[in-house]
């Protein structure tokens, strides 16, 4: 009973915090329509100033807290409501999601630079301190954390309820636009409401912060955490939002107290929150289509099929004599940019044709390897088909509940899936030892591909069949309903399209195809480990696939030569982090143009063709014309 | 010297993207009249009114408002300068209260809360019964009765009405247009555009037909009513030939 109540307090402490993080998540979403994936790296940067100024430079603890609190968190929160978000208010889901993914990138690698990673402590407040409550001993932290949260329900609800400015920023959430004929600045609502979120995370950060190492990546992933609760409470309600942080505190607090006993239970703790979310994603109502904007963007034209087979035959052409003429070294780069290539085109055709955000691309891709390494050692086709089967039924399965609601839904729950996979593939049953499993280049009969050569030959023909799969796919009737799809679903909706099939089979189809280009990567590296395909990772992938853009095989293309010369060009410029936030920087530019690099040479070249072509049109004209 | 009119457009052209909607509008309202916007769907008054209320910046033309010229000013500032925009549909916060929906216009009005309550209730005894209601379940009649309510208490010097009699029934419109003459009545300059041709003339000082996104006919009402018929019936046989004519309906969309 002792233990029972004990394991209450640590649930309902840990709730506090996640309600905390969840309530600022609920803030700001509500009053800018914009969900910010990087709350908890807010909260994860703010938590390091505080030990910066408190730890490492000796400032006294309460003006430490105050400046962090209610000046430099507020500030931050203001600062990127003016400079990205401003921008951003109307457009899709997905260029927000790219933006405010490309910011926890930035806000993570900034950190990771500033502070390098090392043991850090921040103490818990009134450390050593505590009371005895019913023979449970609760510490003066944990006091303090239950005493913030609820002061926090009490103020928020004050604020929304009673005080003019909290009415006005429900009335900017109910209507924009009328609110400006009411004579309010919905802007300067917007950053009120950033500000207040960016402190809630901070705040989150530093309560939590002391019963958790002081880390960069755990932190920053404590808004998934707050997000699985947030969505109990379907991003609006903050009272619902409370609630779910509450049960998922207890229930993580359960299964880590009584996870000695049930060891099962125990190991399950880091994926809890992946199931809350899909347990509560099952049960929350199919969203309402709703008539929005159209906001097509225009894209370059789709080449025929003549021409984008002799584009794949170039291409592989070219990869061969490139492999020919470099070094082993430089070969193995250009094999790995191809195949990652691939892995971009399976955005394209699920982000770039149909509109469907995945941020877990790289968790197929691990099962891909997996299923090469552990079940075709012989390096046989069928291990790379038996991937792209794999992986595509489980993308089927993990993506269907999310698909019936709205893509920032589906963006939330791929990231959870992500953690979810992370945790799966630390499984050591799944890799030999020292977490390193050896993957079997594919043998074809007849044909040599083992060398590194070989190998270049193999990714180009890869890229160029999927490539021109893909194109194809997109000309026919399954792609025109899928771009149809992306322009509007609302209007595929009342011509009565199957919404929820098309979703589904695109995005195991993708599945399928970042399956088959894991077993192929897993091939070309010869052995993988689990931290290739952690969820940061898919993150990268998905950030680096909007610069290269997902509109076009070119950009695929492009996006593949990104990520593969990511290592290079950390050793050649001696930088840890750094190039992660010139990555979050170009995605941010690049994010309201889907089109991205790649895609905006295709429209370049079509208007120089165009240009070229028209002056000899008038020529044509002239002559007519006189006679 | 005469005072500066009410409200004024001058050769005002405005485009949604590549889609040129209004074609050079001149438009005057003296103040303290009652100015009635009529035309055919697609003719371009809705567009007017957003021009006007800041929410569409011009691209060419001249809006001014109390003789001040007000291009790409934001709605949020023309409304603290005394224009009062009542959008087409309902235009009320749903999810917030009959009082928080009032509480809002303080922003602009710079009044007491008691202030803005007391007045509006006055005006609309019907609303203080349902105070602590949210709007969102008043019905069609009692949410536009509220949008008005909100209109008088900021006493605007410049009113916009976009389609108020939308989908109710005729007693209440009645009920509506008798509100409208009474804040017509304290001096308030009105801007009318109603697809109720009649409803609106019967309060109007002057009229204008609206095609095509320029103004046809102009002049006392009892003029107007005389051209309405031909202006209507003649822009809907023009709608198969005119190439224009589809473009500014697409513009709708």
């Amino acid at each position: 009973m002792t233990d029972f109540l004990a394991f209450t307090v640590v649930g309902v402490v840990t709730g506090c915090i996640y309600a905390v993080a969840a309530s600022g998540l609920v803030v700001t979403y509500t009053t800018s329509g914009i969900f910010n994936f990087a709350h908890g790296a807010v909260g994860m940067f703010m938590a390091f100033l505080v030990w910066e100024l408190h730890v490492n430079r000796g400032w006294p603890l309460v003006p430490t807290l105050l400046v962090v609190l209610f000046v430099l968190a507020p500030l931050m929160g203001a600062v990127i409501e003016r400079v990205l978000m401003r921008r951003l208010y109307g457009l899709p889901d997905r260029v927000t999601l790219v933006v405010t993914l490309a910011l926890l990138v930035i806000l993570l690698s900034a950190a990771q630079d500033i502070w390098k990673p090392k043991a850090r402590n921040l103490q818990p407040f009134f450390s050593g301190h505590s009371v005895k409550i019913f023979s449970v001993v609760v510490t003066y932290h944990e006091l303090i954390t239950l005493g913030v949260a609820a002061a926090i329900a009490v103020l928020l609800r004050l604020l929304l309820f009673h005080t003019r400015i909290g009415v006005t920023m429900r009335a900017v959430v109910d209507d924009r636009e009328l609110s400006g004929l009411n004579g309010v600045y919905p802007e300067r609502v917007a950053q009120l409401s950033w500000a207040l979120g960016a402190t809630l995370a901070a705040i989150a950060g530093v309560l939590i912060a002391p019963t958790i190492t002081l880390a960069h990546l755990p932190l920053t992933l404590l808004v998934v955490n707050g997000y699985a609760a947030a969505i109990l409470g379907r991003l609006r309600s903050l009272p619902l939002t409370f609630l779910g942080a509450l049960i998922l505190g207890l229930i993580e607090a359960y299964a880590i107290g009584y996870g000695s006993s049930f060891k099962l239970l125990g190991e399950m703790k880091p994926a809890l929150p992946t199931i809350f979310l899909f347990v509560i994603l099952v049960f929350l109502p199919q969203a309402r289509l709703r008539a929005g904007r159209i906001v097509g963007a225009r894209t370059p034209s789709v080449p025929s099929l003549r021409s984008s087979i002799v584009a794949g035959a170039v291409l592989v052409a070219g990869a061969a004599v490139l492999a020919s003429r470099v070094s082993e070294y430089w070969a193995y780069y250009v094999g790995a940019s191809l195949i990652v290539g691939v892995v971009m085109l399976s955005l394209v055709l699920l982000t770039g044709y149909a509109g469907q955000v995945s941020l877990m691309q790289m968790a197929f891709v691990g099962v891909g390897a997996l299923t090469m390494g552990r079940l075709a050692r012989d390096g046989s086709i069928y291990g790379v088909l038996l991937a792209g089967l794999l992986a595509g039924v489980l993308g089927a399965l993990v993506a269907l509940p999310a698909l019936r609601l709205q893509s920032l839904y589906l963006g939330l729950s791929t990231f959870a899936l992500a953690l979810f996979a992370e945790w799966a593939f630390d499984e050591p049953w799944l890799f030999d030892r020292g977490g390193i499993l050896a993957v079997a280049r594919l043998k074809l009969p007849g044909i040599a591909v083992h060398s590194e050569e070989g190998q270049v030959v193999l990714a180009a023909v890869a890229f160029a069949l999927v490539g021109v799969l893909v194109l194809a796919i997109r000309r026919g009737p399954y792609g025109r309903r899928l771009t149809a799809m992306s322009d509007s679903e609302v209007a595929c909706g009342t011509l009565g399209m199957n919404l929820v099939a098309a979703k589904t089979t695109v995005f195991a189809l993708s599945a399928a195809i970042a399956g088959m280009a894991g077993a192929l990567y897993g091939g070309l590296r010869t052995s993988v480990s689990a931290p290739d395909f952690y969820a940061l990772q898919s993150l990268f992938l998905f950030l680096i696939a909007t610069i290269g853009g997902m509109t076009t095989v070119s950009g695929a293309l492009a996006g593949g030569v990104f990520l593969a010369l990511i290592p290079e060009v950390q050793k050649l410029l001696g930088v840890e982090n750094l190039q992660f936030v010139f990555i979050g920087i170009a995605a941010i530019f690049l994010a309201i143009d889907p089109n991205g690099f790649g895609g905006n040479i295709s429209l370049l070249r079509e208007q120089l063709w165009a240009r070229r072509r028209a002056p000899r049109a008038e020529v044509v004209a002239v002559p007519e014309g006189a006679s | 010297m005469s005072i500066a009119p009410a409200l004024e457009l001058i050769d005002v052209h405005a485009a949604y993207g590549r889609i040129e909607v209004l074609r050079g509008v001149n438009l005057v309202v003296p103040p303290g009249s009652v100015f009635a916007l009529l035309g055919p769907n697609g003719a371009g008054k809705s567009t007017t009114l957003r021009v006007i209320s800041g929410r569409l910046t011009p691209r060419s033309g001249c809006v001014h408002v109390g003789g001040n010229h007000v291009n790409g000013a934001a709605p949020a500032a023309l409304v603290r300068a005394g224009l009062c925009t009542i959008p087409e549909g309902r235009a009320i916060f749903p999810n917030l209260t009959v009082a928080e929906n009032l509480w809002i216009t303080t922003h602009a009005s710079k009044k007491s809360q008691e202030d803005t309550l007391d007045r509006a209730f006055a005006a609309f005894p019907m609303l203080e019964d349902r105070r602590t209601q949210v709007a969102g379940t008043l019905s069609g009649g009692q949410q536009q009765m509220l949008a008005l309510a909100r209109a008088l208490v900021t006493d605007p010097a410049l009113l916009l009405l976009d389609e108020i009699s939308m989908g109710l029934a005729p007693r209440i419109v009645a009920d509506l247009y008798d509100s409208v003459s009474h804040m017509a009545s304290q001096g308030i300059a009105i801007l009318i555009v109603e697809q109720l041709a009649r409803v609106a003339l019967a309060v109007a000082d002057y009229a204008a037909i609206m095609s095509h996104g320029r103004i046809q006919t102009a002049g006392e009402p009892a003029d107007v009513a005389d051209a309405l018929e031909s202006a209507y019936l003649g822009s809907a046989s023009l709608e198969g030939r005119s190439e224009r004519t589809t473009e500014v309906g697409h513009a709708r969309i």
